[in-house]
């Protein structure tokens, strides 16, 4: 349980601990529960009447482009840890920041430019 | 490995006891918010266990998997949404040296570990078959998209400022005044935060009043409680992740350490409760602009404000 792998394993363990309370709650509710599957019973609610085709429908995503929007900033943003721990060590200082200052603004005019383009708002 | 079964068994144990204890604390304190004395019945006292009770109902209740739902997905989505909110606990850290381990990438990985237990509504939405489950899933998607950005920048600002990943180090490093140069970065996260759960204000995915309990329509049973229980559970972590980074964790005056990460917690499962009861529900459109041009912006004036500060101490 020592050293860097270590501590992933009492991870990997908690995990496990998860997925068994879990099963055992689902292992209890097993052992305590009827089941008398009817028709009615299985057919996808609708609030009460028949259902009108099926459950997995088209319908018009208004917000898609805020997806790609995300994928551009996450990965991004994803570059700020491992510079965070180190941005601040001896001889970085006023370098980094205006490294900083760069990639904020890149963030920043991406924004202003999906804000201009009216992506943002409801279409 | 005694003192590793020790702490994986104390967090086990706080896992299933403190979102219980919020949940009660909501009926309880929504109820006197609203003019009425919520439950008062089971237990004895003030409806104490109430939970324990609905608890009792909900395992013995029949299973029901609707027909045209896709099987294997319907079942493992509780568990995707309810155990990385118990993996998450593992890293934070409670007391001086008092954390299940101690990660160096613990902050990294909280985030990553969280954004996990939303997919747990996209799974359920999508495997329910249901049209109300999957509007709610994809209402779910864009939330999960829009909120986790302002969350990662505000995180990443205390990463700056201590400069290191690890959870206990940044307590380690942690003095008072980083609570008001982290308090615009604090609000941020804590609202991002808030938004991830799908809690209101931001339960737009759920909107019991239109679209029946979105991604969760088609639960029933243990399935729907463990559901619950995760929400209850994203409340304990938002609040523990809120304390250690931006109020300072186990450091307090005059009482120990765990007791302060406990009341921390408490007030702010309390001000999400507040929360739910004194606002009305945001609009989808209104949801993705508070995002991208109110939270966002926000938290990179926090980021420059970090930045600067840091480099004119050093």
């Amino acid at each position: 349980m020592d050293g860097y792998f270590g501590s992933y394993v009492v991870v990997a363990v908690l995990l496990a601990i998860g997925v068994g309370v879990f099963a055992g709650g689902l292992l209890a509710n097993r052992m305590l529960r009827p089941h008398r599957p009817t028709v009615e019973k299985l057919t996808t609610y609708e609030c009460g009447v028949d259902p009108v085709g099926e459950g997995w429908a088209q319908s018009q995503v208004r917000y898609y482009v805020f997806t790609y929007l995300y994928v551009v900033f996450a990965v991004d943003a994803v570059f700020l840890f491992p510079w965070a721990t180190v941005f601040a060590a001896p001889g970085f200082g006023t370098t980094t920041l205006v490294e900083m200052f760069v990639f904020l603004a890149f963030i920043a005019i991406g924004i202003l430019y999906a804000y201009r383009k009216r992506v943002l708002t409801w279409t | 490995m005694l003192d590793v079964v020790i702490r994986l068994a104390i967090i086990v144990a706080a896992f299933l006891v403190l979102p219980l204890l919020v949940g009660q604390t909501e009926h309880k304190v929504m109820a006197h918010m609203q003019s009425r004395l919520g439950p008062m019945y089971a237990g004895g006292f003030h409806g104490w266990a109430q939970l324990i009770a609905d608890g009792v109902k909900f395992v013995q209740k029949e299973d029901i998997i609707p027909a045209a739902a896709d099987r294997t997905i319907f079942k493992i989505a509780p568990a995707v949404a309810l155990v990385p909110y118990l993996v998450v606990l593992i890293v934070i850290p409670v007391g001086d040296g008092l954390v299940g381990v101690d990660l160096d990438a613990g902050l990294f990985f909280v985030l990553a570990v969280m954004g996990v237990g939303v997919l747990g509504a996209i799974m359920a939405g999508w495997a329910s078959a249901n049209k109300y489950s999957v509007l709610g899933g994809m209402r779910a998607a864009a939330q999960l998209m829009s909120y986790e950005l302002p969350l990662v920048l505000a995180a990443s600002s205390v990463a700056m400022a201590a400069g290191t990943l690890s959870l206990s180090g940044i307590l380690d490093e942690w003095q008072w005044w980083w609570l008001p140069w982290q308090a615009l970065g604090g609000v941020v996260f804590f609202v991002a935060g808030l938004a991830e759960l799908r809690r209101p204000p931001f339960d737009m995915p759920i909107a019991d009043s239109e679209i029946i309990m979105g991604p969760m329509t088609e639960y029933a049973g243990i399935r729907f409680a463990l559901f619950m229980l995760a929400e209850y559970a994203g409340i304990v972590v938002l609040g523990a992740l809120t304390a250690v980074l931006f109020l300072g964790g186990w450091h307090g005056p005059l009482l120990p350490g765990p007791v302060w990460t406990l009341i921390k917690i408490g007030v702010l499962a309390f001000v999400v409760i507040w929360v739910r009861v004194s606002y009305p529900r945001m609009r989808e459109d209104q949801l993705q602009r508070l995002a991208w041009v109110g939270l966002v912006p926000l938290a990179l004036l926090q980021l420059a404000l970090t930045g600067v500060v840091k480099v004119v101490m050093a």
